[in-house]
């Protein structure tokens, strides 16, 4: 339970977030007080490329996710493809290749909620753009667990579907272009 | 409804106490899942109910335990991992007069299918025994059929060709009323049977033992368990393959087995 302790933000994002996490990660501190969990639809092809690209454009430590990866403070996390990621008590990271969930593995709905679950008021979660409804229920729940959470300005997003969707259902705390999210995140939130 | 932390307890120590099967070592979260997506589809607004079924109707367990373990499967899932197979592993161990493969957590089969084919094509089917096993006894029925839907069969079609498969797919089932029948041929070198990890002990020594996206589904103590046993049914220079986002770095084998290639396949040193 120590490791749980952790501040983490999650980022769910789909069809056009690669962009957005590339023009984030040059700007995130080098050594913040809070790890990163990035959880992306993309095809498994991609898997290296883009644990690469943000490795080469981060200050912060890149740790592509296996089953069973321990959460550390300071790090970005990246969820790989065709496998649920899921937050367990004791600060692990485990993988779980059941159904698809709204067309998409890994469901960001799924690890928000997984995450809410553990992390509560030391959560904070962030919808990026993307073009499915995928995010919305997880978000909800994140909230109902007293955690903090973001929504891309839909007119920022490249595709504004899932963000939209997203505040039709619920009221985040904020919505912010994607200077607004890097600002955020060097606040000491 | 959503099952609480000690109800979810209530259910494993209720399955153990009537059926000696022991999920506590299972990770945590998508157990809890498993267990709320059950209480969903059986439409139950009190656990209780849950609980009483499973006591009194093993029958009905039977799909319990179909239910809590995650039984999605593919033909050829991570094609390269297959091509490794071909060109590294089975030019190897199919030196042996005989072969022995054990698919620990078989699911449905079309991971044995998909080995029994890799063989037929390396001459070496005839020489050896797949060994399939799995917890649930509704998938290894499954199994056993060798009946795959038909719609899968494109996708399937696919992962084999970029495994490095030369010949045209549809030649090893027949196609009828949406369903792909795989030949007798590949089955007759398939022994099914119910064995579970958590508890079982090894049954036999194995060239190459496949357990691939089952350990994901265990803590790290029983993930070390399950380990052991591998070991205890391999010999020196024998292979152990996992999923491909499992590994054994951090496990009680790190130090006695070393990774082939890229993809998960490790050999156990002398
Ligand atoms: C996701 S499937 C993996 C199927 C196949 N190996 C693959 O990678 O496509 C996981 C399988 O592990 C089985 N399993 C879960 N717990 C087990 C245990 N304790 N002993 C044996 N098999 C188990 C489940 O019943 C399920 O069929």
């Amino acid at each position: 339970m120590e490791k749980a302790a952790l501040k983490l933000v999650v980022i769910g994002g789909s069809a056009g977030s690669v962009d957005v996490i590339m023009r984030i990660v040059p700007f995130l501190p080098s050594d913040p007080d809070f790890s990163i969990v990035l959880v992306l639809h993309r095809k498994s092809s991609d898997d290296t490329t883009l644990e690469d690209v943000v490795s080469i454009k981060s200050a912060m430590k890149v740790i592509p996710v296996e089953d069973k990866t321990m959460l550390e403070t300071g790090a970005i996390f990246i969820a790989p493809s065709d496998y649920h990621l899921l937050f367990e008590p004791t600060g692990e990271l485990s993988l779980d290749v059941s159904e698809k969930i709204n067309y998409s593995r890994p469901s960001i709905d799924v690890s928000f909620e997984s995450a809410a679950a553990i992390y509560k008021n030391r959560l904070t979660a962030i919808l990026l753009t993307g073009a499915n409804s995928d995010g919305t229920a997880g978000l909800i729940s994140v909230k109902e667990n007293d955690g903090f959470v973001i929504i891309q300005d839909p007119e920022s997003a490249d595709i504004p579907f899932m963000p939209a969707n997203a505040l039709e259902n619920m009221t985040p705390d904020l919505v912010l272009d994607v200077d607004g999210i890097v600002n955020f995140l060097n606040s000491g939130f | 409804m959503t099952a609480t932390d000690s109800e979810i307890e209530a259910i494993i120590s209720t399955i153990f106490e009537y059926y000696g099967y022991d999920f506590s070592g299972y990770s945590r979260a998508s157990l809890n899942r498993r267990v709320n997506r059950l209480l969903e589809l059986g439409n139950y607004s009190h656990v209780e109910d849950l609980l009483s079924r499973i006591r009194h109707e093993p029958d009905y367990f039977e799909r319990v335990v179909g239910d809590l373990t995650v039984n999605v499967t593919e033909m050829f899932r991570d094609p390269q991992f297959y091509k490794q197979l071909r060109e590294k592993i089975l030019p190897i161990i199919g030196t042996k007069p005989f072969i022995r493969i054990w698919h620990a957590g078989c699911s449905t089969g079309e991971e044995v299918f998909s080995m029994a084919i890799l063989l037929d094509e390396h001459k070496l089917l005839e020489k050896t025994l797949l060994y399939a096993t799995d917890i649930s006894p509704d998938v290894l029925q499954t199994a056993k059929k060798g009946i795959f839907p038909l719609r899968q069969m494109k996708q399937y079609a696919e992962n084999y060709a970029s495994s490095g498969g030369k010949e045209d797919f549809s030649k090893y089932y027949m196609a009828n009323y949406g369903l792909a029948k795989f030949e007798d041929r590949l089955i007759a070198r398939m022994v099914f049977s119910q064995h579970n990890l958590v508890s079982d002990r090894s049954f036999n020594e194995f060239d190459l033992i496949l357990c691939r996206n089952v350990l994901i589904y265990f803590d790290k103590d029983l993930q070390n368990r399950a380990l052991t046993l591998f070991d205890d049914s391999l010999p020196n220079l024998g292979f152990l393959a996992l999923g491909s986002k499992e590994n054994i770095k951090f496990s009680v084998l790190s130090h006695r087995y070393q990774q082939v290639e890229r993809e998960k396949i490790w050999k156990k040193l002398r």
